[in-house]
């Protein structure tokens, strides 16, 4: 089938972008990002620049791919990460339009790669449990209600992609950040040092510049890994216990 | 040159515990002084950051990806192994070591196995208290499951996403540490070289993706956490930028590779649909549990199939060949992976393969959805429940064990393996060989260290499932942090490292001079085929089984296409800027010298072991036969220049406590 795309070209951050519109020939068992590497191979053949986009596991899973289609992130298919999507989705003479993930905080480096690190720097600001090597004691030495286990690694589940942000009118990391604080703050281990983690990483994202959560819920629609907007709620109840409940000056 | 793997001398069961309470210690106050870089931050490169940071040392740590996170060591999917005995069905720290000799058919160090297997149960306790949210009980205590070559439930897991949630509490590990300032993080930084001062690794160079400067970095210790070289292969399981160039680059500079021609080629991965294809999409070993392989027995069947006269469904269980459970009873569908894959190959080269290229075989969950669903109904009390009934309960449960599997499988093929069986071929997963290291995880190079899957440790020629989960933290967390202090115990008078210094200006001209000659190369042909090319080679010579035409045939196609790359590469973009392009050929670079090197190894080595199958060397019923007599040791190769024959040192492998035994799962 022969596809137009409309592809955000952008030299780098400091630049202006714009769309340029492509053609491409493509099959219905390719993946989106094997449609890419095609337009690529006929650029470098022509002996023009390819488009610069992230990706590296392709099987869903480490979150570099991060791409709006359509003008959705990740393109159509629910739970589904850009590397997922399969080109049987479209047909033949279907225009694709595809851009970065736009936020404040994610600032382009080149067409339609981001940077990201703005949630390296959340989770280093306490998305741990502060525990050394070699200091734990028996892995079954304490009971996990089996419920509270799988809630966890449902929120666990986030692979840091940026979608919510990227889908969100606000651009609010407020999934991202609930995932983290959900995950640690459900199990035993993770609860001692909860209102700190909450505090400072709340504090963190808001010093990265995202916006504020009018609970839209579209990060909840647009998530690959399906996190629910449910760890929304938990962040809103622990940062509120922390905050009212702190020794410390919020 | 003399290698001495340095594993300790005593019991077996004490080796490790002596060599802990004696190994030389760096005191507090010096481990500030001392300067540690770690290249990769995968499941042992992080692990191996944070626990020396909070031990003390400084830490510069490196990644090419945006963020720690992204490592491939994230795709992991079934599980880890630890010698718990959970489940109490007579697991033990020997049973793990044993299995791990004998699954390795023979080919790795007693020492370094048996400490693995014992540090395996400290990891299960680090990893519950990052938080790991691994599979649990209803009373709230951890769970486990099978794999492949083994006959003990030993393998934790967090459903099909084990390696993500482990390298995640490892990333969050990191993070803390680049928090308090102990480790300084180097996103978007590939390692390029390493860098050698009086005989002793004392720094990298790097180049910055974001705007291609190249950068120096010296410490007192270099360790690289590099990863597997599988891409080699082209088509792999690995993730797009998985590669060998750090290994590589310290090969160069001297450092052995050990064993490189052991792959692990994985049975149960997505076959290949067209030539576009870009990677391998891997089906855990854990669907094994449930799911059971098979092709048709009568060829007309296999016909029907292919034109899609007729269903897998439709095939009577009398006319099917479930062909592991007759050939291997006693493991049955959990036979390791490389007597599955060869298994899979035979059935294909005999013309059954179910997909319209031959190259599938079926992955089928039919019974085990009967099974699980007729003891839930019996379970919730129905009596006489319909199929029907019994068919949604039993989906209920697959679907609660293998979900996101099942769901990754219809993404990609528009299948529903709920209702049809899967189908799936063997695809190259995991390199065994690799850095050549002591029992310190120590390079031939002093002061040069390999962890994680960089390294060849561990698992001999074959790797079992949910071993390399194991194998990566246990290097990082439980084993380097003892044994670096071997080396920098007697680095405790030395000066930082002075990056000034003339072998570091030397090393960055050099990596200069590499990415400006592939730069101005300007020919017509894109690293994507020349890639292509050099991974089918590969494949169809020094793939799932190999002879000895056929290498030498590779060989001279190898270095053909090396000289066509130098001569025809074009690389679009500049130097000086984000140029994924100009990456992926300095890596594809590396690919054409090791793929030789491996080609070579595997020429040499006439015996077959593991992953390494020799066509001359099998039994009459077509499995794996060793040489113990002539190849009971580890091929460590060192580079001598381009078209030479590299030199072949030896470490010979000495079983104290494990018998050599013909490796037998039937």
């Amino acid at each position: 089938m022969k596809l137009n795309l409309k592809i955000w070209r952008q030299k780098n951050a400091s630049q202006k972008g714009g769309f340029q519109t492509y053609t491409v020939d493509a099959n219905t068992h390719m993946s989106f990002l094997e449609m890419l590497d095609v337009l690529n191979e006929s650029l470098i053949a022509k002996k023009e620049e390819p488009v610069a986009f992230e990706h590296d596991c392709r099987e869903g899973i480490c979150g570099a791919c991060s791409m709006v289609i359509d003008g959705q992130p990740h393109g159509p298919w629910k739970g589904t990460t850009t590397c997922q999507l399969h080109m049987r989705e479209f047909k033949d003479g279907d225009t694709i339009t595809i851009e970065p993930f736009r936020a404040r905080s994610f600032p382009v480096v080149k067409d339609l790669v981001v940077d990201r690190s703005a949630f390296d720097r959340i989770i280093q600001a306490g998305g741990y449990i502060s525990v050394n090597t070699g200091q734990a004691p028996d892995g079954n030495s304490i009971p996990v209600v089996r419920e509270d286990s799988s809630l966890a690694f449902e929120a666990a589940a986030c692979i840091g992609c940026g979608a919510c942000v990227a889908a969100c009118p606000n651009a609010s990391a407020m999934l991202f950040v609930s995932a983290k604080v959900s995950h640690l703050g459900l199990l035993p281990q993770g609860k001692v040092e909860q209102s700190d983690r909450v505090l400072n990483m709340v504090k963190q994202m808001d010093d990265e510049g995202f916006g504020r959560c009018s609970n839209v819920t579209a990060c909840e629609a647009e998530c690959p890994k399906e996190i629910s907007v449910a760890n929304i709620a938990r962040l809103n109840r622990a940062y509120l216990g922390a905050a009212l409940g702190s020794e410390k000056e919020v | 040159m003399k290698l001495d793997g340095k594993v300790p001398a005593g019991d077996l069961a004490e080796k490790w515990t002596t060599y802990k309470s004696t190994c030389p210690i760096v005191a507090p106050h010096n481990k500030r002084k001392l300067d540690v870089i770690v290249v990769g931050t995968g499941l042992a490169g992080a692990s191996a950051a944070a626990s020396l940071a909070e031990l003390g040392y400084n830490v510069k740590a490196f990644t090419f990806h945006d963020s720690p996170r992204r490592a491939h060591s994230i795709a992991a999917q079934g599980g880890i192994n630890a010698a718990k005995n959970y489940a109490n069905d007579g697991d033990s720290v020997y049973r793990l070591f044993y299995d791990t000799i004998k699954g390795g058919d023979y080919r790795a160090r007693e020492g370094n196995v048996h400490r693995l297997a014992e540090v395996s149960n400290n990891i299960i306790d680090q990893c519950v208290a990052q938080g790991v949210p691994f599979a649990r009980e209803y009373g709230g205590l951890l769970e486990t499951r099978s794999f492949g070559g083994v006959q003990v439930s030993r393998t934790f897991y967090a459903r099909g996403q084990t390696g993500q949630q482990l390298l995640i509490g490892a990333y969050q590990a990191l993070s803390r540490q680049i928090h308090t300032g102990k480790v300084q993080m180097y996103n978007r930084h590939e390692m390029l070289d390493v860098v050698i001062v009086d005989g002793k690794a004392r720094g990298i160079i790097t180049r910055n993706l974001l705007n291609g400067k190249i950068e120096r970095f010296g410490a007192h210790a270099v360790i690289l956490a590099t990863g597997g070289y599988g891409n080699v292969f082209y088509l792999s399981t690995n993730a797009m930028n998985c590669n060998v160039t750090a290994a590589w680059r310290a090969v160069k500079r001297g450092a052995l590779m050990a064993n490189p021609c052991y792959t692990q080629i994985h049975p149960t991965c997505i076959p290949v649909s067209g030539d576009y294809q870009s990677k391998l999409t891997l089906m855990s070993e854990s669907l094994r549990n449930d799911g059971r392989v098979w092709v048709p027995q009568k060829m007309e069947d296999v016909k029907a199939i292919r034109e899609g006269k007729k269903k897998p469904v439709d095939i009577p269980e009398a006319d099917r060949d479930y062909y592991l459970e007759r050939r291997y009873p006693s493991f049955g569908n959990l036979v390791p992976r490389d007597v599955a894959s060869r298994a899979a190959k035979v059935a294909c080269d005999e013309g059954r393969g179910v997909n319209a290229s031959g190259l599938a075989v079926f992955l089928d969950f039919a019974s085990a959805i009967q099974r699980y669903g007729t003891s839930k109904a019996h379970a919730q009390g129905l009596e006489n429940p319909d199929k029907a009934t019994i068919t949604r309960l039993g989906e209920q449960v697959i679907e609660e064990k293998y979900g996101n599997l099942f769901q990754m499988y219809e993404k990609i093929t528009g299948d529903n393996p709920y209702k049809t069986p899967m189908m799936i071929f063997p695809a190259v997963h995991y390199t065994m060989g690799g850095l050549w290291v002591d029992y310190n995880l120590e390079t031939n190079i002093p002061g040069l260290f390999a962890l994680g899957e960089a390294n060849f440790s561990d698992h001999g020629a074959n790797r079992l499932g949910a071993s390399a989960l194991m194998q990566g933290l246990a290097d990082g967390y439980f084993v380097i942090p003892y044994t670096i202090g071997s080396f920098l115990s007697g680095e405790i008078r030395s000066d930082k490292v002075d990056t000034d210094h003339e072998a570091f200006a030397q090393a960055e001209k050099e990596v200069q001079d590499r990415l400006s000659r592939l730069m101005n190369i300007g020919g017509n042909q894109s690293v994507e085929s020349f890639h292509r090319r050099l991974g089918l080679t590969m494949w169809d010579y020094c793939g799932m089984a190999r002879n000895e035409e056929g290498l030498k045939k590779a060989r001279q196609i190898i270095r053909d296409l090396r000289e066509e790359f130098y001569r025809d590469l074009y690389v679009p973009g500049t130097l000086d800027e984000f140029n994924p392009e100009l990456e992926k050929a300095n890596r594809v670079a590396d690919f054409m010298e090791l793929g030789e090197m491996m080609v070579v190894d595997a020429l040499q080595r006439r015996e077959s072991c593991g992953g390494h199958f020799r066509e001359e060397c099998q039994s009459e019923g077509g499995e794996a036969q060793r040489n113990d007599e002539e190849f009971t040791y580890v091929s460590a190769w060192g580079w001598t220049d381009t078209n030479k024959d590299p030199e072949l040192h030896k470490e010979e492998l000495v079983f104290e406590n494990v018998e050599l035994k013909t490796r037998s799962y039937a």
